[in-house]
């Protein structure tokens, strides 16, 4: 089999994913596709796939067995677009959309400005639990734990109101101004830019702390309202 | 009669999913409920072992599935209690042999005959996972003190919330409150402050439980097991019931965490 790569490209909508097929038989495609599938199961879990057959001609019952293995998978086919009046007859008979509007790059990149000052903040207001991964190029808050193996990766500071037990990376772009904030830090791995941050004794970073770094070493700040 | 459809998982391994399946069932159908279990572990089926129905088995779930059988006919009735059904897994098969609508299908049949589904779910969160919690109405995490298998706890409990499953309830496997008191083992607090979760029931470090799952005879059986005390008072906390906790001598924290904490 070719690699599939050249067989399938894959793209980012606005609300889910388009898939393009390339000019090969259908058997090829469909096992190149479905070894993306396999390959990125986290990546494809829940999405909304919208899928580009060009001249491809598609039955029903391909069409069909196709949309139930996709279901199979946790993935949501709502379109297919196609040159071929076959097709495309065909998709419509199984409900299914056959114009999508146009993909627009830009919405992809996350909505973040490299500008300090002016960037974005995300705010999650829940616990993040093990396995969790949140990339943002802004600010992050979170109102809730970082348990041990979830991540936090952001543009600018980290804001945690709760404990950090799992990674957190500020100034992930290179922003070494960059600072992390959490209630309880005792058990944090964190970065800021390029720096690995170095806990040192374990008992004050039970309270309040901020953490940035100074002339290259990590500096704890302890919070407390007195 | 609607069922309902609860699924036991836990993420690691060897944490007591199959144990505490059949000893809730067992408690659910000695208190009269009609009850079927599922074996979800296809390839590594032991739900059979534990309840020792092992030699009834004829059909199983993937025959179901493949249209082999008739529902009925996979259901082994339970050798003590008239009103317990176990749907074993498939042996020789894998867990690609099932897919989360065949179980939404078995499930929605079974739903009028019986009061409840305990499905047992393998460790893991591949697709044998995922079959077994695509039917549930509801899901028990079940977790050991040990760090490991709180952070696999936590992952799971993390997937389900994503999966729109709600917040699943927590089961407290082999806690030893001998060795929570000299700080060698996690308590139930440490477990609740991390996993923040409404825990359904503690059950204590048992050797009886080991006896009874070789032999085929679950603990919830045994009136004088403190082990069997703590599945069947799980089993009521399922049906509703306020029912307080053992005193497990589990710290003193342990009261005001379970009360104090808003579920």
């Amino acid at each position: 089999m070719a690699d599939p790569n050249s067989l399938i490209s894959i793209k980012g909508l606005r609300d889910g994913l388009l898939v393009t097929l390339g000019n090969a038989p259908w058997e090829e495609l469909r096992g190149a596709l479905m070894e993306q599938i396999a390959a990125r199961q986290s990546f494809f879990q829940g999405a909304r796939v919208a899928l580009d057959v060009g001249a491809q001609i598609f039955h029903v019952n391909d069409l069909s067995e196709l949309r139930d293995t996709l279901s199979e998978r946790g993935i949501n086919l709502w379109a297919v677009v196609s040159e071929s009046p076959t097709t495309e007859q065909t998709s419509q008979l199984l409900g299914l959309a056959t114009r999508i509007s146009k993909p627009r790059p830009q919405e992809i990149t996350q909505a973040a400005s490299a500008e300090s000052g002016q960037q974005t903040s995300l705010f999650i207001g829940r616990t993040l639990r093990s396995g969790t991964r949140i990339e943002f190029g802004g600010h992050v808050t979170v109102l809730g734990d970082i348990n041990p193996g979830a991540e936090v990766i952001a543009g600018g500071n980290v804001i945690v109101w709760g404990r950090i037990r799992g990674a957190v990376h500020a100034g992930a772009n290179g922003d070494p101004s960059s600072a992390v904030c959490g209630l309880d830090v005792s058990a944090a791995q964190m970065r800021i830019a390029g720096e690995v941050v170095e806990a040192p004794d374990q008992a004050e970073l039970r309270n309040p702390q901020k953490i940035s770094v100074v002339d290259g070493r990590a500096r704890f700040e302890s919070w407390s309202a007195e | 009669m609607t069922a309902k459809v609860v699924t036991i998982t836990s993420g690691k391994g060897g944490v007591g999913k199959t144990t505490a399946v059949a000893n809730l069932a067992v408690a659910l159908a000695a208190d009269g409920a009609k009850v079927v279990c599922i074996d979800g572990d296809i390839g590594l089926r032991n739900l059979d072992v534990v309840m020792g129905l092992e030699n009834r088995i004829v059909y199983d779930i993937v025959d179901i599935i493949e249209g082999r059988c008739r529902l009925r006919q996979a259901m082994i009735r339970d050798k003590r209690l008239p009103e317990l059904y176990l749907i074993p897994a498939a042996q020789t098969r894998d867990k690609t042999a099932v897919s989360p609508s065949d179980m939404i299908r078995v499930c929605k049949e079974l739903r009028q005959e019986v009061d409840w589904v305990l499905i047992d779910s393998p460790a893991g969160i591949e697709r044998g996972f995922k079959n077994s919690i695509a039917a549930a109405d509801s899901v028990l995490v079940i977790t050991n003190p040990e760090v490991s298998a709180v952070r696999d706890a936590d992952r799971v409990i993390g997937i389900l919330e994503a999966e729109g499953k709600g917040s699943p309830q927590l089961i407290l496997n082999r806690l030893n409150p001998a060795m929570v008191k000299k700080h060698d083992m996690l308590s139930a607090e440490d477990v609740l402050d991390l996993l923040a979760i409404k825990l359904i029931g503690v059950v204590p470090e048992d050797s009886g439980v080991i006896v009874g799952t070789n032999r085929g005879n679950p603990v919830a059986l045994d009136p004088k097991s403190r082990a069997g005390q703590a599945f069947r008072n799980i089993a009521r906390r399922m049906k509703g019931e306020e029912v307080p906790f053992l005193d497990l001598e589990a710290g003193d924290g342990l009261w005001s965490k379970l009360f104090g904490r808003k579920s």
